[in-house]
């Protein structure tokens, strides 16, 4: 660790791990909800628990961007962070924050409180004062970040990565803009949802991959600089409009179908270039850098948000398919495999990077980590697929052959049952990763001969 | 093992540790082939944007046509309600500007300055014809009560031709733009965006007006 301010992402990393245990956890009670439905109905209605599952997913990935910025800032732009008092105290108000929500939604305390209660509105529901705390936090890391790469130098990958978390926390405004009237309410609440995860946070994964690509494969800044303005430049092209997907049937005016489908089946094309950006960095690439984990996550990164994002998004956002699909668990799927390829495995690609440097320890061959990586990403495709069988019978019983709604659930039972199976792998390979990259201090398997890699 | 392996953090801190070589030197490298892409006139983002560009509207087109072939009368119908000659002046004005944006790029590099202005100067007020033949032809159909939702093709009409006019617009402020710089590669991209405007309006103008 070249900078001590480095190390201010290891309380980041630390924090958003165990939110992610969390997650995951939460992610299994609702499984088996699905297959179990009155599985502490008393105790924790379902509502509660999946406000929970993605409060913590979102939380826990923006902490985890957080921690990669502290991180790569200082080596990218050769500058210490600016206070590292300040960046501790954004931590701090953020799990204050978190705190907040959790006890909020478990007791459903302070209902109907115009400051402190649950404002009801999917992803975020968080409490007003609970909102005021993430834009406090928000301005200080930026204002934190930013002066540290403004005295410092100023590299393609902090370009992008300050773009991506400058819009991202503007556009986090929009949580305070609720119109009474719904249709309006759901087109801002998509300026957040969707130009989140299809725009600014695009910008943000590029960056931080091409940061690991940099180091992990010793290619050429310039080329890595290149990709990524371009991978830049198409997730703004495409996502932008692509919101129009979520327009076509809230009430919005009817040519929103059709720039919704366009643009936003060009939004496969970004995912698609990083994914090549990845691989191709690997091809031409000569280092042999011994933290294969970070590799392996960073490639997984690019495959599966390829996959979950561009083609299982591009699977039903056609508004002519989505007037069928919309709402089934093909939505399910989709936001499953997008979220863990796209988003987790980036985090846990620059975690399973940065850990061995901020604890001072050696990268080892890392086998734990590389397995956990299998066994999760095992766990997410299953759980894919059976999402996207049960979504299959559900469109066509539901939706083409008109069953009841709970008529439909009870004949996917099967399906919501093997999803919970592979629920469970995805919560062993999460804390197997937990434990890999935080307590084993010497290699596991010894490293064998060194031969020739060619 | 572990000792020796924390001895030589310290002697690689130049990139941090964690194995980090220090930066990889170009004999590592594969060996350098000149990028195709440099070939390219212009910046090479410009390039992206305009085959970005090209597969929407390709998409939008695509659509559209899908869309006639379930309901030819009705397009058919549609269609004769929108002005042929204007938009057939409106082509010849694109084209003209065009032709002007080309010779000044020829100009530009040849470092004839003045010479390029004079000519960006019509290319850019062509630009504007454009739009105003345009903004006529809306306001026809909308005294004539027609709108986005009046029929299918009224929808891919105003969102093709629109989005086409907002590009129009953009070209002219960029042939502005680089008229003042007066770079020569500067002009070759802004000269490039505008042939694109260019371009896709020619596959616009048959498909939406004359089919």
């Amino acid at each position: 660790m070249k900078y001590q301010t480095q190390k201010i992402a290891l309380a980041y990393f630390a924090v958003a791990m165990a939110l992610f245990a969390v997650q995951v956890t939460m992610g299994l009670v609702l499984g088996y909800i699905y297959i179990s439905p009155n599985f502490l109905a008393e105790i924790l209605p379902f509502n509660v628990g999946r406000m929970l599952h993605t409060n913590s997913l979102v939380v826990w990935l923006l902490l985890g961007f957080f921690g990669a910025a502290y991180y790569l800032i200082p080596e990218e732009s050769e500058r210490e962070i600016h206070s590292p008092m300040l960046a501790y105290l954004q931590l701090a108000i953020f799990v204050l924050g978190t705190a907040g929500v959790v006890v909020t939604y478990l007791f459903n305390l302070f209902d109907g409180n115009f400051v402190l209660g649950n404002e009801g509105r999917e992803f975020i529901e968080q409490p007003r004062w609970v909102k005021v705390g993430i834009v406090v936090a928000a301005l200080i890391f930026l204002y934190n970040i930013s002066m540290t790469v403004l005295a410092g130098k100023k590299t393609a990958i902090t370009n992008i990565l300050l773009l991506g978390l400058w819009i991202l926390s503007l556009l986090f405004l929009f949580a305070f803009v609720n119109p009474d009237n719904l249709a309006l309410d759901k087109m801002y609440w998509w300026y957040i949802v969707h130009l989140w995860v299809e725009g600014t946070w695009e910008l943000v994964m590029a960056s931080i991959l091409a940061f690991l690509m940099l180091k992990l494969t010793g290619v050429d800044r310039e080329v890595v600089e290149k990709w990524l303005y371009v991978i830049a430049a198409l997730a703004l092209f495409s996502g932008i409009l692509g919101t129009g997907h979520h327009y076509l049937w809230i009430g919005t005016p009817g040519y929103w179908q059709w720039i919704g489908s366009i643009f936003s089946t060009m939004e496969v094309v970004p995912f698609f270039a990083m994914m090549s950006f990845a691989f191709v960095m690997v091809w031409k690439g000569r280092r042999d850098h011994p933290n294969k984990a970070a590799l392996l996550w960073s490639l997984g990164c690019g495959t599966l948000a390829f996959f979950g994002a561009g083609v299982w998004g591009f699977l039903h956002t056609l508004h002519g398919v989505n007037y069928y699909t919309h709402g089934t668990q093909i939505t399910a799927a989709h936001g499953h495999l997008a979220f863990y390829g796209a988003y987790v495995c980036l985090n846990l690609a620059i975690i399973s990077y940065a850990m061995p440097v901020l604890r001072g320890r050696d990268p080892y061959n890392q086998v734990l980590n590389m397995a956990s990586f299998w066994l999760m990403s095992g766990g997410v495709v299953f759980m894919t697929f059976t999402l996207t069988f049960a979504g299959t019978v559900q469109t066509h019983l539901q939706r083409v052959n008109g069953e009841a709604y709970m008529d439909v659930q009870d004949q996917l039972w099967i399906f919501y049952a093997m999803r919970f199976g592979s629920g469970v792998a995805v919560v062993l390979g999460a804390i197997l990763f937990i434990y890999a990259v935080t307590m084993p201090r010497k290699e596991v398997i010894e490293r064998g001969l060194e031969t020739p890699a060619e | 093992m572990t000792a020796l392996h924390s001895l030589s953090f310290s002697q690689v801190s130049s990139g941090g540790p964690g194995g980090d070589a220090p930066p990889a030197s170009p004999s590592a490298q594969a060996p350098d082939r000149p990028d195709p892409f440099d070939k390219l006139p212009g910046e090479f983002m410009m390039w992206v944007l305009i085959v970005s560009e090209l597969l929407v509207f390709g998409a939008g087109l695509v659509a559209f046509l899908a869309l006639r072939i379930t309901d030819p009368t009705g397009f058919a119908e549609a269609q004769s309600h929108l002005h042929r000659v204007g938009a057939g002046i409106n082509t010849i004005a694109l084209v003209t500007s065009g032709w002007l944006a080309a010779l000044a790029v020829q100009a530009v590099e040849a470092g004839r300055i003045a010479r390029m202005r004079t000519l960006l100067a019509p290319a850019a007020a062509l630009g504007m014809v454009f739009l105003v033949l345009k903004a006529s032809e809306y306001a026809d159909l909308a005294a004539a009560g027609i709108s986005f939702e009046t029929h299918a093709f009224f929808t891919f009409h105003i969102l093709l031709t629109g989005f086409h006019a907002a590009h129009v617009l953009a070209g002219i402020v960029l042939l502005a733009l680089v008229g003042i710089l007066a770079r020569p590669r500067a002009v070759e991209t802004g000269a490039a965006f505008w042939h694109m405007v260019d371009l896709v309006w020619v596959l616009l103008f048959p498909v939406v007006y004359l089919l």
